[in-house]
């Protein structure tokens, strides 16, 4: 378990000046923050905004073209917004093998804390290919959690589950924030950032618009008490549209 | 890596109609291409119409043939189906039963006999533009080696006729007329002209003799003559480079190659675009950011250095080489094994087959791994190693001198920056002692799977 006396204050993850281009398109332009031990950051923003370049660079997929990333000791977790799964291979199986790959301590004692976790215990032996979308995409986020990161990444995490399933992963999502770990996700849905997030960073065209609370962004936005009417409200306002 | 190679070999296990599709496909390619080179090609059923009396029979400078001989020697290249009538012959070609029909006019005896006109027969044939070509073929090659028989008839009955004119005999099937000899005249003319008075007479008969005597020894060679102009070119054949390779263990490589490079693409291919497919590639091979990442402050490298990779690029490309290549390389000698009990194959050569095999399928899976880290998906990737390796066989198995030279050194250029045909060559030295050796052929492979491994990296990166 990644250590629970992390000083709240202290950044897990700092962002600096960070730009990405795509030939001549700007995708990400100088954009900076930080998130800190328990905290949970929405990345909210248009279709094309890049949320998922941010993302994908935070988690080493990507390089940037200028700027830089640093991070405290231990590996950043990342959960794909598309489940990056063997679909061949068992619950268990996926499980223990990134577990050997990233060299736990005690592979076996991992996968059963992560099915403990999960909930996926009795499926464990179920290939993939035979679980639902909500239940591939728990076994994503598992796999982003097998290191007991300090901060994990979640692109759009979601996007492809029904209401119930979407309820069931935030609950889990919202577990691992109040056990010290930063969690830092991508999401299209505002409501959900509005619901979750302690703190929302608004992208629009790459630029970072916006970095505080939600209730900040609906004061901004004017929008009253609906926080998706105040975050188009404020695009229309502040956004590059 | 051996984790990887171990969820690879599960899922393979898992995947058992795909397994059997790339085990018993490119085996079953590899067989037909292989008896298609080896055997030769079965006899074309052909009808028959002979339009001759029964019993007919050639005469040739007084040696009677029968004509059912001829037609025997006309028609042992192909299957006889005999028909009545040139209208059911017709028939038969339209309805596809024979490849082609031959007529035998009824006047082709009297025409054979006469040595002045040419006889004829008749050829009906239908199909398409390649069975055409194969028909013409056929026909002309059976036609030119029956009257080679038949030159051969007349040039034996024309060198008995010349022997007999120039050492005599008895001429006619009963004997009754015999003949002095050619070679026999100067002597007895000299002889006569010894007796006679000088004169005129003696002077004649003196030039006489002299001139028998010349025609005599000009006469002589007219055999030799004789069998130059029935057979004027004959062949010797001299193999510069190797040993003759036989056809049949010829076959065995072909088909062992084949086998090596579909499996070994099609595995390595499918095996790259699986992990993309999956979407588990950025997974595996993204690094954390930190001391690497750019613009990073001196202070900032200390709080954390860059994360490590489950796996780097170049080793998930190398893990994928060694699975295909292993597979294939246990398959292809499996098949080589197996044949060698059927076909005769130098077995204390096994040492240069599994080089040949090893060398071969490391050429053949980095090739795959360039098309795996092109594709984004398994179909993809299978379609793109199918696209790329069927004209790569029938390339490398172009004869020199088949085709233009021009388009030759194309055809050659191409075959060179691909593994095939330098696989074939070292497994071809390998089993049959060809040429070039076996040396040269597995330089070349380790050149072009250094080349393809570095393209696959480049196509990897590309895609990260």
């Amino acid at each position: 378990m990644n250590s629970p006396e992390r000083s709240k204050d202290e950044p897990v993850l700092s962002v600096r000046s960070l730009g990405k281009r795509y030939g001549s398109r700007e995708a990400l332009r100088d954009v900076s923050f930080a998130a800190h031990a328990g905290e949970m950051l929405a990345v909210i923003g248009p279709n094309g905004a890049g949320k998922t370049t941010l993302l994908s660079i935070l988690a080493g997929v990507q390089a940037p073209n200028s700027g830089s990333v640093s991070r405290t000791a231990g590996e950043i977790g990342w959960v794909p917004q598309q489940p990056a799964l063997y679909s061949k291979l068992s619950v268990a199986e996926n499980l223990r093998l990134f577990a050997r790959l990233e060299r736990v301590g005690d592979p076996d004692a991992v996968l059963a804390r992560m099915l403990a976790q999960t909930g996926l215990a009795e499926r464990a032996d179920e290939r993939v290919e035979t679980l639902s979308g909500g239940n591939q995409q728990r076994v994503n986020v598992a796999l982003g959690l097998l290191g007991d990161p300090p901060t994990i990444l979640l692109d759009e995490p979601s996007s492809a589950l029904d209401p119930a399933q979407r309820e069931r992963l935030w609950e889990f999502i919202a577990a691992l924030a109040a056990r010290g770990t930063s969690v830092v996700f991508s999401t299209h849905v505002v409501a959900e950032a509005a619901r979750y997030a302690r703190r929302v960073l608004v992208l629009d065209e790459g630029s970072l618009l916006f970095d505080g609370a939600p209730e900040e962004l609906v004061r901004e936005g004017g929008g009253g008490e609906d926080f998706e009417r105040a975050f188009v409200s404020f695009l229309r306002t502040r956004g590059r549209a | 890596m051996r984790w990887l190679l171990g969820k690879d070999l599960l899922i393979l296990r898992r995947s058992r109609l795909l397994v059997a599709l790339l085990v018993f496909y490119p085996v079953a390619i590899a067989l037909l291409i292989g008896f298609a080179i080896s055997a030769g090609p079965s006899k074309p059923r052909v009808a028959i119409v002979d339009e001759t009396p029964p019993g007919e029979t050639l005469v040739l400078g007084g040696t009677r043939v029968g004509l059912d001989e001829y037609t025997n020697q006309l028609f042992s290249q192909v299957q006889v189906v005999r028909v009545p009538t040139r209208a059911a012959a017709a028939s038969r070609v339209a309805s596809g039963d024979v490849l082609a029909a031959i007529v035998i006019p009824s006047d082709i005896v009297s025409k054979l006999s006469s040595g002045v006109s040419q006889a004829q027969i008749e050829v009906i044939y239908n199909g398409n533009a390649l069975q055409q070509s194969f028909v013409r073929s056929e026909i002309d090659s059976t036609l030119a080696q029956a009257n080679l028989a038949l030159s051969e008839q007349i040039k034996s009955v024309a060198v008995h006729d010349l022997n007999l004119l120039l050492s005599g005999g008895q001429l006619g099937a009963l004997g009754t007329h015999e003949i002095i000899g050619l070679r026999h005249l100067p002597a007895k003319l000299g002889a006569i002209a010894g007796r006679l008075p000088p004169g005129e007479d003696r002077a004649t008969l003196t030039r006489i003799a002299g001139f028998a005597s010349l025609a005599a020894n000009n006469l002589g060679i007219a055999a030799d003559v004789l069998t130059t102009v029935s057979q004027p070119i004959a062949a010797h054949s001299t193999l510069l480079h190797g040993k003759r390779t036989p056809l049949d263990t010829y076959a065995v490589v072909v088909a062992v190659s084949i086998s090596l490079m579909f499996l070994c693409v099609l595995l390595a291919a499918g095996g790259v675009a699986l992990e993309r497919e999956e979407h588990v590639l950025a997974r595996l091979t993204r690094r954390s950011p930190g001391t690497s990442m750019r613009g990073e402050s001196p202070a900032s490298r200390s709080r954390g250095g860059a994360g490590r990779a489950l796996i780097s690029p170049g080793g998930l490309l190398a893990e994928k080489v060694l699975l295909a290549a292993g597979c294939a390389f246990v398959v292809a000698l499996a098949m080589l094994l197996g044949v060698s009990a059927f076909v005769s194959l130098d077995a204390s050569r096994i040492g240069l087959w599994v080089l040949a095999l090893v060398f071969g399928a490391l050429g053949f899976g980095a090739l795959g791994v360039a098309i795996g880290a092109l594709a984004r998906e398994v179909r993809a990737a299978s379609l793109l190693a199918f696209l790329l390796s069927l004209p790569l066989v029938f390339l490398a198995l172009v004869p020199s001198g088949s085709v233009a030279s021009g388009l030759y050194d194309v055809i050659g250029a191409v075959s060179f920056v691909f593994p095939y045909k330098a696989a074939l060559q070292a497994l071809d030295a390998a089993v049959n002692g060809a040429s070039p050796g076996v040396g040269v052929s597995i330089a070349h492979l380790a050149g072009l799977a250094l080349l393809f491994g570095a393209l696959a990296r480049l196509g990897l990166r590309r895609a990260e």
